[in-house]
C-alpha cells in the first residue's frame, strides 16, 4: 500500500521499542468482544489505481454532465466561467493539504488569501465586513437568522417565499430544533409581499429572489424598520457585482451562496457560504475572522485568526455558532476568481448573463412561453408552458438541452412553470437551438 | 541549532499589484444583442473596487503565498485530534472527473446514476465499517454532524412523547467545543461530566447526572486523550436504562477503521469526518464533509433526500414523513464523498484495518520515544494519538507548551494541538497518523529531544520562536483591539 | 504565582468579583488575581443601567484572546451605573482592577449574601 510506508523491519523495530510483541497487542484495551479481526469486513476488494480510475471513469460516464447538453439550469447553482488559474491555484498542496490556520507563523499565506476574501467579498455585498466563510448559502442564511433571534431576543423569523425553497427548507430544520417560529410570507407577481412583522427577530428577502426577480429591497428594508427587525438580504454575488449591492439598502446582515465564483457544480457540494454584515454586529457573527494585525516583537505586519472568543472551541455552550470547519479551499476558490476577474471581467460577466438573458427571453416567448412575471429579472426567469413543465423538460433533455427547474414541486398551481437561468456562457446559437427545440416540443 | 531562514518575497496585498485596465483571465465573450441596462435591472452601482491584475501577477501571489503556507506535501503534521493524513492525488483525479464535478444538484435525478452510485456506495461501506444501520451524507462538516445526530435524537424523543421533558445534553470535560456548541443549536443545555483519574469517564458522576431530562450523552470514543473508553458497553446501557441516547464523536475514528466497530458498542449515532478519517482534504479548514451513522430507531427521522436502493434502482427518497426536513441545500459535499470513496476502493477489505492498526503503532512509537522528556499524561497504551504534558518545563524553566509548539516550526515541523484537552496542563496531543514512516517520526523526536533540551539550557530560544519563518510570533491582542478585518483603500 | 493584590475593607467572591460597599450601592469589579489569569482584557461586555439581577447570576463576561470569563453579580439590586471606559480602555481590569478598571455599580437590594469573603478568606481560596 503506497499510502502506508511502513516495512516489516520497521513495524519489527517499532513494537520492539514499545515492548510489545504484535500490533494487536496495542488494542488490549478494546474489549476482545468488540474487536473484528483484519479482513473481516465485507467490503469490496482492493483495487489498483489503474484499475480505480478505469472503475471510476466508468461511474462518472452514467451520468449526464454539463459537457454533454448545454445548461440553461441554476436556482442557486449556475453553469458559469472558471478562470484556469482557479484550478492551479486551490490544488496547490500548501494549501489543499493544510489545517485551519490555527498556527499563524507556519501559515501567512492561506491568512492573507482569507484576508483578501473578507475584503472582497464585502465590497461586492457593499458591507463593511465580512468573515472567512461558511457551509453553503443556506446554511449561512440559517445562521444569520438564528444570529438575529439572538441580537432582538425575538424567537421569531420572517422570510419571504420568494426566498430559494431549499434553504427555506434548511431554515425550518434549523428553527425547529431551536424552538423559532418561521412566518412565511406569500409572494406578489414573483416578488417579495408585505414584509412589516410583529416581534420577529428579522425579514429575510432574497435579491435576487428564486425567481429571478429584482426585489425592491428598500421597501422590505422600511418593512423591517417598522417593527425594529434585523433586515437580512440573501444575495448572488455575481449579480451584487452589477445591482446596487444590498448594503447600499441598509441590509444588517447579507448572506448567499459563494458557487458561481469559480466553484464547480459539483451536484451542489462542496459551495462556500457567504456572510458579510454591519461592523458593528461583528461579535456575534459565526464562523471564523482572519485580521491583520504586526508582530508581538517587531513591526512586521501579519495576519492571525481573530474574535476567537466567540468559537466553539473557547466559548463551548455559548458560542455564538457551532461552526468549526468551514470552506477554505472553497473560498481560496472565490479569492482566485474575483482577483482573476476583477472589476472588470466581473461587470462584463453579470453584464453578458442579463444580455443573454433578455435575448432568451425574447426567443422562448416568440417560441410558445410567456413571462410568468412582470418585473425586472437578473439572470434568471419564469417561463409558463402550454404544457406540464417537467414533461416540456425532459423532453428538450432528449434534445440535449437542460431547460431549467419546473416548479411544480415547489409551488402550489405551477405545474406547467419553469425556472431558466442564462449565464455568460451561453451563446446565441445555444439560445436559438433551445428556443427551436422548444418550439418543436410546444407543437 | 541554526536553521536556515525563509527567503521568499516579502508579501503585498494583491491591491498593491492593481493598475485600472488590467485583467486576469480570459472573460467569455458575449454575442446576444446588448441592451440597456437601467431599464432591464434598474439602478446599478457606482463602483466596484476590487483588484485588477494580470494572470501572471495573479499566480505568482499566489505561489508566493503559498510559499508561506505549511501543509501535509510540505511536512509532517502532527496536529492531534485533526488527522491530518496523506490525501492521495487520485482521489483529486477522480473528483475532476466532469462525470462528477460538471453536475448540477437539480438536474433530474434519472440522469445522474452513477452519482447516486457513488453516494449509496460510500454509505454502504461506511455501514459496514461503522457497524451502524444506515448513513446519511448530508452534513456539510463534523460539527453539522453533529448537530444533525442531535436532531435525529430530538425527533426521536419527541415520536415517543418524551420531548418535552429531555433537555439535557450531557457533555465530558474533555469533549470538543463543538459538542456543546451543537447540543446548544439544538435547543439543549449542557451538563459536564467529569474523567477519573485513568482518563475514563467518572461513570459515578454519570450514574448522578443521569435521569429522564438527559437526551443524551456525547461522548467521544477514543476520547480526546487518546484513550479508549474500556467501559464503552456499560456506558451506553447506563444511559439506555435512563432513557437516553448516545452519541460517538467520531473524530478519533481513525483509531478504530476495520478494528472494531461503534455500531456494536453500543451507540445510537455517531458522526464522521470524512477530512479526517477518508483522506478528503483539508483545504486549509474546509470543506469537511460529515457523514453520520444511526441505529435503525432513528431511521425515520434522517434529514431528506435518502439515497437508497428500490430494486436494483438507486433513488433520492424525499417522501419521509418523519423526517427532520433539510439540513443543506442539496446532497452534501458530493465532490468530497467521490474522493473518499476512491479511498476506500483503494484500501478495499484487504487493508482496510492498516488505517487503525498503523495509526496506533505510530501512535505509541511516538508516545514511548518521547516518554523521559514529555512524560504521557496516562500510563496506558494509546490509540491513534498521544497526549503528553509539558508541565515540569513551565514550573521549572518557565517554558509553555505553546512555547515548545513554536519552537517546532523552527525545525521545520508543525506544531501538534497544545491546550486540548483542556483537563491536562500543558498538553501537548500528538497524532502522527498511519501515512508517516518511522524515519519522519525518528526525526521528529530528535527534534523534541532537543527543544526540550533547549528548553532547560536556553530557554530564550523557545520564547522567541520562531524565528524563521517570514513572521514571528503576532500581535493577537492587537488584533482584537484595533480590528483590521477588510483592506479599506 | 506572584502575589497579587487583595485590598482590605473588600469583599471578594469565589469566582473572583470584588465589591465596596457605600451605604446600598455595591461598586463591583474583577480581583487582580483573576486579571492576571485572564491576561490582557480585550473586551467586557456589561449589562444596561437599569437592569435588575439575583445574586449569583451572571451579568456580562470578560474576555482575553484566548479565554472568557463569566461576570456573576456578589449581590442582588439593580443595576446604576456601568464603567463606559472600558468600551474603549478594557485594559484599565489589567491596569487598574480596583479603581478605574471597575465594570458596575449596584443599588442593593435585600441582604448581603452569607457566602461573601473577606480579604484573608479570599487569599486563603486562591492559595
Amino acid at each position: 500500500m503506497p499510502y502506508i510506508p511502513h516495512t516489516s523491519e520497521d513495524t519489527q523495530a517499532m513494537l520492539g521499542l514499545i515492548g510489545a510483541s504484535s500490533i494487536d497487542e496495542l488494542f488490549r484495551e478494546i474489549p476482545e468482544n468488540l474487536r473484528v479481526k483484519p479482513g473481516a469486513l465485507n467490503l469490496p476488494p482492493a483495487l489498483d489505481e489503474h484499475k480505480l480510475m478505469a472503475h471510476l471513469t466508468e461511474i462518472a460516464a452514467k451520468n449526464i454532465d454539463m459537457t454533454k447538453v448545454t445548461c440553461f439550469l441554476g436556482a442557486g447553482v449556475y453553469d458559469r466561467y472558471v478562470p484556469a488559474t482557479v484550478g492551479a491555484v486551490i490544488s496547490r498542496g500548501e494549501f489543499l493539504t493544510s489545517y485551519t490556520p490555527y498556527q499563524p507563523e507556519a501559515s501567512q499565506g492561506y491568512l492573507q488569501a482569507i484576508y483578501e476574501f473578507q475584503s472582497m467579498i464585502a465590497e461586492i455585498y457593499g458591507m463593511e465586513i465580512a468573515n472567512a466563510s461558511m457551509y453553503d448559502g443556506a446554511t449561512s442564511m440559517a445562521e444569520a437568522a438564528i444570529m438575529a433571534t439572538g441580537i432582538k431576543n425575538r424567537d421569531r423569523v420572517t422570510i419571504s417565499e420568494t426566498v430559494h425553497p431549499h434553504y427555506r427548507q434548511v431554515l425550518d430544520t434549523y428553527c425547529w430544533s431551536m424552538g423559532i417560529e418561521v412566518v412565511t410570507v406569500p409572494a406578489q407577481n414573483g416578488l417579495a409581499g408585505d414584509m412589516s412583522t410583529v416581534e420577529s427577530a428579522c425579514v429575510i428577502v432574497q435579491y435576487p429572489n428564486f425567481f429571478g426577480g429584482i426585489e425592491d429591497l428598500a421597501r422590505a428594508k422600511a418593512d423591517a424598520d417598522k417593527s425594529g427587525a434585523m433586515f437580512i438580504v440573501v444575495s448572488d454575488p455575481v449579480a451584487s457585482s452589477l445591482l446596487k449591492p444590498p448594503g447600499d439598502f441598509g441590509a444588517d446582515i447579507v448572506v448567499g451562496e459563494g458557487q458561481p465564483l469559480g466553484v464547480a457544480m459539483g451536484l451542489g457540494g462542496p459551495m462556500v457560504g457567504l456572510f458579510a454584515c454591519k461592523k458593528e454586529l461583528i461579535r456575534n457573527i459565526p464562523g471564523r475572522i482572519v485580521g491583520r494585525t504586526k508582530e508581538l516583537h517587531g513591526d512586521k505586519p501579519g495576519f492571525v485568526m481573530t474574535l476567537r472568543t466567540r468559537e466553539q472551541d473557547i466559548r463551548r455552550e455559548k458560542a455564538t455558532s457551532n461552526i468549526c470547519t468551514n470552506e477554505a479551499l472553497m473560498a481560496l476558490a472565490n479569492t482566485v476568481y474575483m482577483m482573476a476577474l476583477g472589476k472588470n471581467g466581473l461587470t462584463k460577466v453579470a453584464t453578458s448573463s442579463v444580455r443573454n438573458t433578455q435575448y432568451a427571453i425574447q426567443q422562448l416567448t416568440a417560441a410558445g412561453g410567456k413571462l410568468k412575471f412582470t418585473g425586472k429579472v437578473f439572470g434568471e426567469f419564469v417561463l409558463s408552458l402550454p404544457k406540464n413543465a417537467t414533461e416540456v423538460r425532459d423532453a428538450l433533455l432528449k434534445k440535449g438541452i437542460l431547460a431549467g427547474l419546473p416548479l411544480g414541486s415547489y409551488y402550489q398551481g405551477m405545474d406547467n412553470d419553469l425556472l431558466v437561468a442564462v449565464t455568460e456562457v451561453r451563446s446565441k446559437d445555444q439560445i436559438d437551438h433551445f428556443a427551436q427545440s422548444l418550439k418543436e416540443v410546444l407543437a | 541549532m541554526n536553521r536556515r531562514t525563509q527567503t521568499v518575497p516579502e508579501p503585498s496585498l494583491i491591491y498593491s499589484k492593481s493598475k485600472a485596465g488590467r485583467i486576469g483571465c480570459n472573460v467569455p465573450t458575449c454575442d446576444t444583442p446588448e441592451v440597456d441596462l437601467a431599464s432591464v435591472v434598474g439602478e446599478t452601482r457606482s463602483e466596484l473596487k476590487l483588484p485588477e491584475v494580470s494572470e501572471l501577477d495573479l499566480l505568482r501571489h499566489f505561489t508566493n503565498l503559498s510559499h508561506i503556507n505549511y501543509g501535509i506535501e510540505t511536512g509532517f503534521y502532527p496536529l492531534g485530534s485533526c488527522t491530518m493524513k496523506y490525501n492521495p492525488k487520485i482521489n483529486e483525479k477522480a473528483a475532476g472527473l466532469a462525470g462528477f464535478a460538471q453536475l448540477h444538484p437539480l438536474q433530474p435525478v434519472e440522469t445522474i446514476p452513477g452519482a447516486l452510485e457513488i453516494l449509496h456506495g460510500v454509505q454502504s461501506m461506511l455501514c459496514e465499517i461503522t457497524g451502524f444501520d444506515a448513513i446519511t451524507l448530508q452534513p456539510l462538516a463534523g460539527a453539522h454532524g453533529e448537530m444533525t445526530c442531535l436532531m435525529l435524537v430530538k425527533a426521536y424523543h419527541a415520536s415517543i412523547g418524551e420531548g418535552d421533558k429531555r433537555k439535557v445534553v450531557l457533555v465530558p470535560d474533555s469533549a470538543h467545543g463543538t459538542n456543546p456548541a451543537s447540543a446548544a443549536r439544538c435547543g439543549y443545555s449542557v451538563k459536564s461530566i467529569p474523567t477519573d483519574a485513568d482518563g475514563n469517564t467518572d461513570l459515578a458522576a454519570l450514574e448522578a447526572a443521569l435521569d429522564d431530562t438527559v437526551a443524551a450523552l456525547m461522548l467521544t470514543n477514543p476520547s480526546t486523550l487518546g484513550l479508549f473508553e474500556p467501559n464503552i458497553e456499560k456506558i451506553c446501557k447506563m444511559v439506555h436504562d435512563a432513557g437516553g441516547q448516545v452519541f460517538c464523536d467520531g473524530a478519533n475514528m481513525n483509531a478504530m477503521v476495520g478494528t472494531t466497530r461503534p455500531g456494536d458498542h453500543g451507540f445510537d449515532c455517531m458522526h464522521l469526518n470524512l477530512h479526517k478519517t477518508f483522506s478528503t482534504p483539508h483545504g486549509g479548514g474546509g470543506p469537511g464533509c460529515g457523514a453520520i451513522g444511526l441505529q435503525k430507531h432513528l431511521e425515520p427521522f434522517l434529514p431528506v433526500p435518502v439515497i437508497r436502493s428500490v430494486g436494483d434502482t438507486l433513488i433520492a427518497d424525499y417522501d419521509r414523513p418523519h423526517t427532520i426536513g433539510k439540513v443543506a441545500a442539496f446532497y452534501g459535499q458530493f465532490l468530497m464523498e467521490v474522493r473518499a470513496y476512491t479511498y476506500l476502493r483503494a484500501y478495499g477489505r484487504e487493508r482496510i484495518a492498516d488505517i487503525s492498526r498503523y495509526s496506533v503503532l505510530n501512535a505509541n512509537y511516538v508516545r514511548e520515544r518521547l516518554k523521559e522528556v514529555l512524560p504521557p499524561a496516562h500510563d496506558r497504551p494509546c490509540m491513534h494519538e498521544c497526549i503528553l504534558t509539558a508541565e515540569k518545563y513551565k514550573k521549572e524553566h518557565g517554558v509553555r507548551a505553546l512555547d515548545i509548539s513554536k519552537r517546532l516550526i523552527d525545525y521545520g515541523y508543525h506544531p501538534p494541538t497544545n491546550y486540548f484537552p483542556l483537563i491536562v496542563p500543558e498538553c501537548l496531543m500528538i497524532e502522527p497518523t498511519e501515512t508517516e514512516s518511522k524515519d519522519t517520526l525518528d526525526d521528529f523526536c530528535d527534534a523534541l529531544i532537543a527543544i526540550c533540551h533547549e528548553a532547560v539550557e536556553n530557554s530564550d530560544l523557545l520564547h522567541d520562536a520562531p524565528s524563521t519563518r517570514i513572521v514571528g510570533r503576532l500581535d493577537e491582542t492587537l488584533a482584537v483591539k484595533q480590528l483590521d478585518v477588510r483592506w479599506n483603500g | 504565582m506572584p502575589m497579587s493584590a487583595i485590598p482590605e475593607g473588600l469583599k471578594y467572591t469565589k469566582s473572583h468579583e470584588w465589591i465596596q460597599l457605600d451605604g446600598d450601592v455595591a461598586t463591583v469589579g474583577i480581583t487582580d488575581q483573576a486579571q492576571s489569569e485572564l491576561g490582557d482584557v480585550v473586551y467586557v461586555d456589561l449589562p444596561s443601567v437599569g437592569k435588575t439581577l439575583s445574586a449569583g447570576e451572571t451579568f456580562g463576561s470578560i474576555e482575553s484572546v484566548k479565554a472568557v470569563s463569566d461576570l456573576y453579580a456578589p449581590v442582588a439590586g439593580e443595576v446604576i451605573e456601568v464603567n463606559g471606559n472600558l468600551d474603549s480602555s478594557s485594559d484599565l481590569v489589567n491596569s487598574d482592577p480596583y479603581g478605574a478598571g471597575f465594570m458596575i455599580k449596584i443599588r442593593v437590594n435585600g441582604d448581603l449574601p452569607g457566602d461573601l469573603l473577606s480579604a484573608a478568606e479570599y487569599s486563603a481560596h486562591v492559595g
